[in-house]
């Protein structure tokens, strides 16, 4: 993380006028007292009646600036503290919108979400009132040192010892709030996945009643967390008192002590009365340490956590002399994979696949569950690079190219389709906001999407749930099409995106894609009618390519292909019986 | 249904503050007792404090002033033991409360969320599953230092104001009067105040929960938003909820914060008139100094509990509109819920039946002439839904809808009847029968089988499944009696073997593994790194679709139903595997009722009936030779998938 200190340098003039009002407000409170003292002893006692009015005056002006400076000090101390962590929080966000993939497969979003939100608050904190108290502790506990001073240096030793050992109490008290808080900020984050998990997943739970399950489930990490704030108070109650405590012996020892030097006449009774007065006021300094303390602990315990998203380096970055990203409109669309293998987790996932695909040209990918046809797509658009071989576009290795060249020049329609919880304009203008909206609408048509879109209430405007709930299986992929066809990007990828349709919605898609002109497309699919009319078919297993060739050519093979499409239509519409 | 975005702010119900403020103290009368004891321990070291100033008084003044050095030493003895005996009983007040705060929170929060358990699809399908994970977390948080202050400052700061004033007006009424003048003023000022902040606060909390909801959807749909290159766009986005969070926030600071001064004002203001009216309007000399001198010291007495107080109803202004959100969700009502008689059948023979169904997601409030056919039918379905609706619909503040131009809010009532997504269906499905459900998108197929398992409820007609109707079953009993794998085929971090459990609970290591092996999962999860105890990742991040989908079907095929739903559930999968697969559905599949929908139609061909589903309606029925020779609707989608 972006070090606070370079937060606060930052913005260390927005601090200025809080700073300000701040030490106004305090000099202020000073002021007050002897004004009233004026009133006391030289009005009510010393009969000046002629100097009411001006005290009372100067009373007035006291009380408004009080007002004023008050006002100013608390307000711009929380404008700045949560612009602050506003600032943090974009700064957090543009980092994890950076990391790459494999960040995302092992995080879970209940805790990235904690991360942004709660933990993002924790820091805050110490932005905003920590920061205030602290340079308000300080100005006032050197206030009441020096006045103490001046009545008895001996006297203010008592302080002078006290305030050392409340620091050492508060440093202790922070190390053990520290874990409890780190531990906290943890359980915070995996209550916030579980809770996500359930909500994400509802419609199972529903369909299993499994309710009772994930209420259990739930309560679990409701407990610990419960568990762990109790904690944090048990430590905070077995510490928090010790500061009230030393303060008010503080003010006791001052009498004793003093009591003896009064007795000694080393002092006045009067001067010894004052200087009980200022110990009793510097209590509040030392129950402050307490709690600051705990505050800054939390702050801490979250800030680690921030940071250790912070280190964490996107493995998928731009080349380090990219070239301009201007590059995207030059992208005719030329696909190469050159030898190209990839392991994830120790386990080969691709070896050693190669094909041309050149600009315009359509290639179809089939094979088992698992074979690898999805990761063909996602190394493409470089959400993962290959450990052996080269992914090439127009000829250049894909990691030459900037990035948003290389993902600019694609339009993927993902297996798992999910739409935002947005109008369904703005789920297709995702990526290019400027899209009008006769791309938009001519986007719809080509994924024959615009026919059940215009029976919406709202047309395009109308806003679908989440992950589109509410849409059907296909009107989802269609919407998710459309999507990729406004972006009128020289690559389209469509991975497994029309199995939800019906034959002829489908057809009429291929048709309408046709259409569009010279874009290369690599369809993934297991219907044989998705993919029979490509160019190239290439047909994976375990992470091989097992047969290539046209749907003729492959047919011709009587391997894997031909199987298929023997199963799904060779025997065609009559041996229907043979299975009843 | 109108839908809620991201980006729009969460219509509120309108609750007047005390109601609020009185349920959420409501929760504290379990801790009567315990409470009590605070107060106890409150009055003792209140008492504390007040004699230790009297000590100190008497060593200045008597003891030292006497040169008693034994004196000095015995009463700072005293002094010592009295302050050591006062932190001990702050230290159990400190621990009684933080048990008794924490205990409420975990209580709200576990009780939202088991109320949020009990909500239909409706209530899920309406906004991000982000703002519904702010309110149970964040705005259930937020309750906690209101609740931990509550009985702390509350009461000891009241009768501390409450005892000056009396000893203020007593000793002079007049100097009483003017030290106090200010005071209405000030509650007024604070009142108006917070009413503002208050609705601040609210806005505060909607923009909360959208940022939570825009973050919850970006990390979800991190791939789609990398793939198309927008992450500028969503950073854009981004920028702009925090922007409006902070803005929410200041201008709530800035009413919040308002309360500083207005407190300071009215101190001075106070002080300020007591001494003109003890000096100049009284005339000096008529009052006595020491009262004069008295007064003054009363008046810091007074203000600084008073300072306590209104910054503990800051407090709770601040926090008592997640306290609202919290309430509200408890409130809701769910659209579904078993009637008190619900029947619990030994067990489900699996004959369906849809009577005149006809239903539509949009559809609230059932027209007038369905309420008055379930009327008679002696149906409470459709008048609960009317006084739900009645009760809450109507307060929404129309302030926010005029916010969202964007908003589509969709009117129920006799334009939507045309385009219902179900239109009087009915059918009956006998006992271990295999129908098969084909049509194109959209057309209605999903809501079929959503309504068997009673997802939603049908707007008009009704659904038997044994000559029961559904919504007189209970309903945990009746989808644990279904098998339905929907198209959503949603995995759980955990364990292989806990994700397939699921389907059944009580099911063996053994029996896991056949349902595996039976749907054709067990090789490739023997082939993961631990096999069956292979943790997968959030959503099963790493296996392919058609692995997650056949884990899914193991899930399902373990918790043995008694009707078997299968949505689109081979659709990831290659033919071969589904072939496979196809004989361990098979086998499952004897003697029970099942729905399969497809649109493979070799995934279809050996059911034993055939629904071909269209416009809300069953165009055509029948067996598949039986279609096929009629030449129709079945017909054509068949000619039109084998033409390659």
């Amino acid at each position: 993380m972006k070090k606070k200190r370079y937060y606060l340098l930052k913005y260390w003039y927005l601090y200025v006028p809080a700073v300000i009002g701040l030490l106004v407000s305090e000099a202020l409170d000073m002021v007050s007292p002897i004004v009233t003292k004026g009133i006391v002893d030289d009005v009510i006692r010393g009969g000046r009646q002629e100097l009411l009015m001006g005290l009372l005056l100067a009373l007035v002006a006291v009380g408004i600036g009080r007002a004023v400076f008050g006002y100013l000090k608390e307000y711009t101390f929380d404008k700045t503290s949560f612009g602050i962590a506003c600032e943090i929080r974009k700064h957090l966000f543009r980092h994890i919108q950076k990391l790459s993939i494999g960040y995302f497969d092992s995080t879970n979003t209940g805790e990235i979400m904690a991360r942004l939100k709660d933990d993002v608050d924790r820091v805050q904190a110490a932005f905003g009132y920590i920061g205030m108290l602290t340079i308000q502790m300080v100005a006032h506990t050197i206030m009441i040192l020096y006045c103490m001073f001046r009545i008895s240096w001996k006297l203010s030793l008592f302080p002078l010892i006290a305030l050392p050992i409340c620091g050492i109490f508060a440093v202790i008290m922070e190390k053990k709030l520290d874990k409890v808080y780190d531990d906290i900020s943890e359980e915070n984050a995996e209550m916030n996945t579980v809770a996500e998990e359930n909500l994400a997943g509802v419609r199972v739970v529903k369909a299993f009643a499994r309710e009772k399950f994930e209420i259990k489930k739930f309560l679990k990490h409701n407990k610990k967390y419960y568990e762990l704030n109790m904690k944090q108070s048990k430590v905070w109650i077995k510490y928090n008192p010790l500061f009230q405590l030393i303060g008010s012996m503080l003010t006791l020892l001052s009498i004793l002590w003093g009591g003896l030097m009064v007795i000694d006449g080393e002092l006045t009774l009067g001067e010894l009365a004052a200087f009980v007065e200022y110990s009793a006021n510097a209590v509040w300094p030392m129950e402050m340490l307490g709690w600051l303390s705990n505050e800054l602990a939390a702050a801490f315990a979250s800030e680690k956590k921030l940071k250790k998203i912070f280190d964490q380096k996107p493995v998928i970055t731009d080349p380090e002399n990219a070239e301009n990203a201007d590059e995207v409109s030059k992208i005719r669309g030329d696909v190469e994979f050159k030898n190209v293998s990839l392991s994830l987790d120790k386990k080969d996932i691709l070896k050693n696949i190669s094909f041309k695909l050149p600009a315009g040209k359509t290639l179809g990918i089939m094979g088992a569950t698992g074979s690898g046809k999805t990761t063909v797509a996602n190394m493409l658009m470089r959400f993962y690079d290959p450990d052996k071989g080269s992914v090439k576009l127009d000829g250049k290795d894909i990691r030459e190219l900037p990035l948003s060249s290389v993902r600019g020049s694609i339009a993927g329609v993902m297996q798992d389709v999910f739409l935002f919880s947005d109008t369904i304009k703005e789920n297709i203008k995702m990526g290019e906001r400027n899209i009008g909206d006769t791309v938009i609408e001519k986007a719809l048509e080509s994924a024959c999407a615009d026919e059940f879109v215009d029976k919406l209430e709202s047309g395009d405007n109308t806003v679908i749930g989440e992950r589109g709930v509410g849409l059907s299986g296909g009107q989802k992929q269609r919407i998710s099409m459309a999507r990729a066809i406004a972006k009128n990007r020289p690559i389209l990828i469509l991975d497994d995106s029309t199995s939800a349709l019906d034959m002829e919605t489908e057809k009429q898609v291929q048709k309408n894609l046709n259409d569009l002109g010279k874009i290369t497309k690599i369809i993934i699919a297991h219907r044989i009618t998705s993919v029979c009319k490509a160019d190239e078919i290439i047909v994976l297993d375990k992470g091989r390519i097992i047969e290539r060739g046209t749907h003729d050519e492959l047919l011709k093979k009587k391997g894997y292909y031909y199987k298929t499409y023997e199963l799904q239509i060779g025997n065609g519409p009559e041996p229907v019986g043979q299975f009843a | 249904m109108p839908r809620n975005s991201t980006k729009q702010d969460e219509q509120s119900v309108n609750v007047s503050k005390s109601r609020t403020l009185y349920r959420l103290f409501r929760y504290l009368l379990d801790y009567r007792g315990r409470i009590v004891i605070v107060f106890l321990l409150m009055g003792m070291t209140t008492a504390i404090s007040i004699i230790n100033p009297l000590i100190i008084e008497r060593i200045i003044n008597v003891h030292i002033a006497d040169g008693n050095i034994k004196g000095v030493i015995s009463l700072s003895i005293l002094g010592v033991l009295l302050n050591i005996t006062m932190i001990m009983l702050i230290k159990l007040r400190m621990y009684i409360m933080a048990i008794i705060s924490n205990e409420v929170l975990v209580k709200i929060r576990q009780q939202l969320y088991e109320h949020i358990q009990t909500l239909g699809f409706k209530f899920f399908d309406s906004r991000p599953t982000g703002k519904i994970l702010s309110r149970i977390m964040g705005d259930v948080n937020s309750l906690k230092d209101v609740l931990m202050n509550s009985v702390t400052t509350l009461i000891p700061d009241a009768i501390t104001v409450i005892a000056v004033v009396v000893i203020m007006l007593v000793k002079n009424p007049k100097l009483g009067a003017a030290s106090l003048w200010s005071l209405p003023i000030m509650m007024i000022a604070i009142f108006i105040n917070e009413g503002k902040a208050h609705k601040c606060w609210q806005l505060f909390r909607k923009k909360n929960s959208n940022l939570n909801a825009f973050i919850h959807e970006d990390v979800a749909g991190i791939r789609v938003i990398q793939s198309l290159n927008a992450e500028k766009e969503t950073e854009e986005t981004f920028d702009e909820l925090v922007n409006e969070h902070r803005r929410s926030f200041n201008k709530a600071c800035m009413f919040s914060d308002f309360l500083w001064p207005i407190i300071d004002l009215s101190w001075s203001a106070g002080l300020i008139a007591m001494y003109y009216m003890g000096m100049v309007i009284v005339g000096a000399g008529q009052v006595p100094v020491g009262t004069l001198v008295a007064f003054g010291s009363y008046i810091g007495m007074f203000w600084q509990p008073i300072m306590n107080l209104s910054n503990y109803f800051n407090q709770m202004i601040t926090n008592v509109a997640g306290a609202e959100r919290v309430f509200e969700i408890l409130d809701t009502k769910p659209e579904l819920s078993d009637n008190d008689d619900a029947i619990i059948p030994e067990d489900i023979k699996g004959e369906v039946c849809f009577e005149d169904v006809s239903f539509d997601y949009d559809d609230d409030v059932p027209v007038a002439s369905d309420i008055e056919e379930d009327a008679d039918e002696g149906d409470s379905d459709g008048w609960s839904v009317l006084r739900e609706r009645a009760a809450s619909g109507i307060e929404n503040s129309s302030e926010t809808e005029k916010n969202n131009p964007h908003t589509s809010v969709v009117m129920a009532g006799s334009e939507t009847q045309m385009c219902k997504v179900l239109n009087n269906v009915s059918f009956k499905v006998k006992p271990g029968e295999t129908v098969a459900l084909v049509g194109p998108t959209g057309a209605g197929k999903s809501t079929i089988v959503n309504l068997i398992a009673r997802f939603y409820d049908v707007c008009s007609g009704r659904i038997l499944i044994d000559g029961n109707d559904v919504r007189d079953l209970n309903m945990e009993f009746l989808r644990s009696r279904l098998g339905v794998m929907t198209q959503d085929n949603f995995l759980f971090t955990g364990t292989v073997r806990e994700n397939i459990r699921y389907g059944r609970l009580n099911a063996t290591d053994e029996e896991i593994e056949a349902a595996a092996k039976a749907v054709n999962a067990h090789d490739f999860i023997m082939k993961m790194e631990k096999g069956y105890d292979t943790e997968l990742k959030e959503r099963g991040a790493g296996l392919s679709a058609g692995q997650k989908q056949l884990i899914a079907f193991a899930r399902t095929f373990v918790s043995d139903p008694s009707i078997l739903i299968l949505d689109e559930a081979t659709s990831s999968i290659d033919t071969h595997t589904e072939q496979l697969v196809q004989k361990g559905i098979e086998t499952l599949l004897k003697g029970r009722t099942s729905f399969v929908i497809a649109h493979r139609l070799s995934t279809v061909k050996n059911a034993d009936r055939i629904f071909v589903v269209d416009k809300g309606g069953i165009v055509e029925s029948g067996s598949p030779a039986e279609l096929m020779a009629r030449k129709g609707e079945y017909y054509k989608l068949w000619t039109a998938q084998a033409a390659v």
